[in-house]
């Protein structure tokens, strides 16, 4: 037990260290907010404020990420940040989960995704005391390699005879994406990132999430994952700006939780002020810092590097 | 019809998948971060014992397999079947050859065994980890070799034949490890 502690206190030093040498100011955004990410694959916890201001009650969602508040302070003119985080994710549990987990996140104004996926390797290996190489592989690319077929173009019956070779046979896939997930968790990334840290970029455009769509593709958008040693350690933004967009991606990601039967969840009006003011063209990342904790010292599961985790917390 | 969702899978669970009964061995939980969640299932076929590997979208529910585990005492057997019963309820199961499996040729009467119940019938029948039992046929061996070394074939009163170390001789009694078919030791008595 002493042992891990040492090594995260270790971790967190190297990591502050790291951004003070490059000028990025660490920053506290409340854990507790109003609103919440829409994402339909990321479920938030949900708790109630009840006094002096709101005496009837207040709904209030636990961060699933720093992402909106920070990029508030980034319009706002805060310069590059950093926080290091705690964030709760409903429904996540596993040898790489855990409810409550620890994200170190970063946002670099002037930056795009590819200038940012250099810093987060540098990041990695000062935190991993190595100097593995960067590996980069385009999102298409890779598919191409590992699975045979083009991830957007290719018929979807070629992704369930691909499925079933694999022993993969999944009832009740309702998308493209549901099948791509399905192959990148299952089969590519054990693969990834063996001897390297190996970053896939330019995700469909249909993955964005919060990135923009990319210039020179409307396919495809401006988004980068980490991987190292099979796992997903990263994952990373040239951030989209556009309060328009932005706020269509929220609204669209409501109709998608209810087509799902899952929960509709306030959008982040606040944020999207922010977004209206203008965003400094910025690239940003979050990084699961308890992953790269369980990496440094060979540990199985990420209960072997927490304090206590879901089953003892 | 009783069901179980993703959530609730874990070692021991049994699943009722294209008409079998399964047991879970291993869950696992793999989601990337923004996206779909799945269930990685490591999965015995309670009939046939194989094991496959299968994967479920998270959220999902799979039917639940009503299978239950018993102790049965094993009465005897009429050439055909294998008969047992239950001591508190005095429920006897007839218990075919199939179900019966390996366990066939570990056990003798009274014997204690665990019993799979699938809607109430008998799928498979495990024999103690540990029996004892009387040598009936082996080689009388070399005299004053007591090195233990090599080893021969012995013939069990169940009919079952394990190596057993050339200084044991017919009509004593050892303890056999069931599940890897292998000589302990001569038995105390």
């Amino acid at each position: 037990m002493c042992d891990r502690l040492r090594a995260r206190a270790d971790l967190l030093r190297r990591v502050r260290s790291f951004f003070d040498a490059r000028g990025v100011m660490e920053v506290c955004t409340p854990v507790l907010s109003r609103a919440a990410g829409t994402d339909p694959a990321i479920e938030p916890l949900r708790t109630r404020y009840t006094g002096p201001e709101h005496p009837r009650g207040l709904d209030l969602y636990l961060q699933t990420s720093p992402e909106f508040p920070m990029k508030r302070l980034l319009a706002a003119g805060s310069g590059p940040i950093y926080q290091i985080a705690q964030v709760f994710r409903d429904g996540e549990y596993g040898t790489r989960h855990n409810p409550e987990f620890s994200l170190l996140e970063w946002y670099r104004p002037g930056f795009d995704h590819h200038v940012l996926m250099d810093e987060v390797a540098a990041l990695a290996n000062a935190c991993l005391q190595s100097s593995l190489p960067i590996e980069k592989i385009a999102y298409v690319d890779l598919f191409r390699e590992h699975m045979g077929w083009h991830p957007l173009e290719a018929d979807l019956s070629i992704l369930e005879a691909s499925a079933r070779e694999q022993g993969l046979m999944v009832e009740g896939m309702a998308s493209r994406d549901q099948w791509l997930d399905l192959f990148m968790s299952l089969v590519i990334e054990p693969r990834l990132g063996k001897q390297s840290l190996t970053f896939i970029y330019d995700y469909p455009a249909s993955q964005a999430s919060l990135a923009r769509i990319s210039l020179h593709d409307p396919a495809l958008a401006s988004r980068f994952e980490l991987y190292h040693r099979g796992v997903e350690l990263a994952n990373g933004f040239h951030e989209l700006a556009d309060p328009v967009e932005q706020r269509q991606r929220f609204e669209q990601e409501n109709l998608q939780r209810q087509e799902r039967g899952q929960r509709q969840l306030p959008i982040d009006e606040n944020f999207l002020a922010a977004l209206e003011t203008g965003l400094p063209d910025c690239a940003g990342v979050a990084l699961g810092l308890d992953r790269l904790l369980m990496l440094k010292l060979n540990a199985s599961c990420l209960d072997d590097v927490l304090s206590f985790s879901l089953k003892n917390a | 019809m009783a069901t179980y969702s993703t959530n609730e899978f874990r070692g021991g669970l049994k699943l009722l998948l294209d008409g079998d009964p399964y047991v879970i061995i291993e869950n696992e939980f793999v989601k990337p971060g923004k996206g779909q969640a799945f269930n990685r299932v490591k999965l015995r076929n309670l009939k046939t014992g194989r094991v496959l590997e299968k994967t479920f979208k998270s959220g999902e529910s799979v039917e639940a397999a009503d299978v239950m585990d018993r102790d049965l005492q094993y009465l005897y057997n009429d050439g055909e079947y294998w008969y047992f019963m239950d001591n508190d309820s005095y429920e006897q199961y007839q218990v075919d050859a199939n179900a019966m499996g390996d366990a066939a040729k570990w056990i003798k009467d009274q014997d204690q065994c665990n019993v799979t119940l699938w809607n109430d019938q008998p799928i498979l029948v495990e024999a103690p980890n540990f029996v004892v039992l009387e040598i009936t046929d082996t080689d009388p061996g070399l005299k004053g070799d007591t090195s233990g070394g090599g080893g021969k074939p012995a013939t069990l009163e169940t009919g079952a034949v394990v190596r057993v170390p050339l200084f044991v001789q017919i009509g004593e009694k050892i303890k056999v490890d069931t599940r890897k078919g292998e000589y302990i030791s001569r038995a105390k008595d």
